[in-house]
């Protein structure tokens, strides 16, 4: 099963999302954001990084990317798409998911191995969760906190759209401790922490993040 | 040529650690007049000549599309000659 990863200019965690979809046994496929032809995938996923610099917000200029108006015409159709990172900071900005992620209460960029609770299951990258499993993933970022308005809030709660919440401690500010969201049908979910960086005991704290990639291809293979 | 001004903000109810830094920084130099700090943007976009009502209506959508996000900011948009 296809899986693209996008390349921005300045998308730093692509080659790692290309690695984790293969270790997961799915076939990684880049995309190029200056191209609108997704290659005939079937789930795409927004890498980690810092594309165009962060400039104006993160995530702002690459909204207005080629390959992002096919997903977003996609992803109105029920295709799976993961941002993580800078991916949910897009995801937020092309307005696929609510809410927003502004700078660290503390203004420190956090990098560390985050505990975090998995809550909503019924998405392509989460089903092979089950609903309270804690995991360790790590995080790393400088604008991470996730804000909303009230009534957004409440319906995200209400909802069950709360994909991962921070356990143990907040890192950065997150309104209800939130870690990850998706939209109200549950094929776009956006995660500040990086489930590609933990799928191997050799090169991350846990192997937690991987299900996020076997999810979407039992998924698929489901279909 | 006039220059239309654009000044983006954040919404009074979210969180500007940035203000606050600059606001907390502020005493440790000996000034003490700022009760609070709110940190924003400002663009200057030069156009020719006098700007018009179409082209006041596109900056407005400019700024409601790309310089500001209306999630969690607000935006002014004023001509300085």
């Amino acid at each position: 099963m296809r899986i693209g990863v996008v390349t921005f200019p300045g998308s730093l965690d692509d080659s790692s999302a290309l690695r984790a979809i293969r270790l997961a046994g799915g076939t990684p496929v880049p995309l190029f954001h200056a191209s609108d032809d997704l290659k005939e995938v079937e789930a795409v996923v927004l890498p980690g990084g810092f594309s165009y610099g962060d400039y104006l917000r993160c995530g702002a200029i690459s909204r207005f990317a080629p390959i992002m108006a096919s997903i977003i015409v996609a992803a109105e159709h029920g295709f799976p798409v993961l941002g993580i990172c800078n991916g949910f900071q897009i995801l937020c900005e092309s307005h696929l998911l609510p809410g927003a992620l502004t700078r660290n209460q503390d203004l420190h960029f956090v990098c560390t191995d985050q505990a975090l609770i998995v809550e909503n299951t019924d998405t392509p990258w989460t089903n092979g969760y089950a609903k309270g499993d804690r995991i360790i993933v790590p995080i790393k970022n400088g604008e991470g906190s996730f804000q909303a308005g009230a009534d957004t809030l409440k319906q995200l709660e209400d909802d069950g759209r709360i994909v991962l919440r921070y356990v143990d401690k907040n890192p950065n500010g997150s309104q209800h401790d939130i870690a990850g969201i998706s939209n109200a049908r549950g094929n776009v979910v956006g995660v500040m922490p990086h489930p590609e960086q933990a799928i191997e005991l050799l090169t991350g704290p846990s192997e937690d993040g991987l299900t996020f990639f076997t999810s979407v291809l039992h998924t698929m293979v489901g279909r | 040529m006039a220059t239309i001004i654009v000044e983006v903000m954040l919404k009074p109810e979210i969180l500007d650690p940035q203000g606050q830094a600059v606001a907390s920084a502020l005493p440790r130099l000996g000034f003490t007049f700022a009760k609070s700090v709110r940190q924003g943007k400002r663009f200057e976009i030069i156009v020719d000549g006098e700007p018009t009502a179409a082209q006041l209506a596109e900056v407005e959508n400019a700024a409601e599309k790309l310089l500001s996000n209306p999630v969690i900011e607000t935006y002014v948009v004023r001509v300085e000659k």
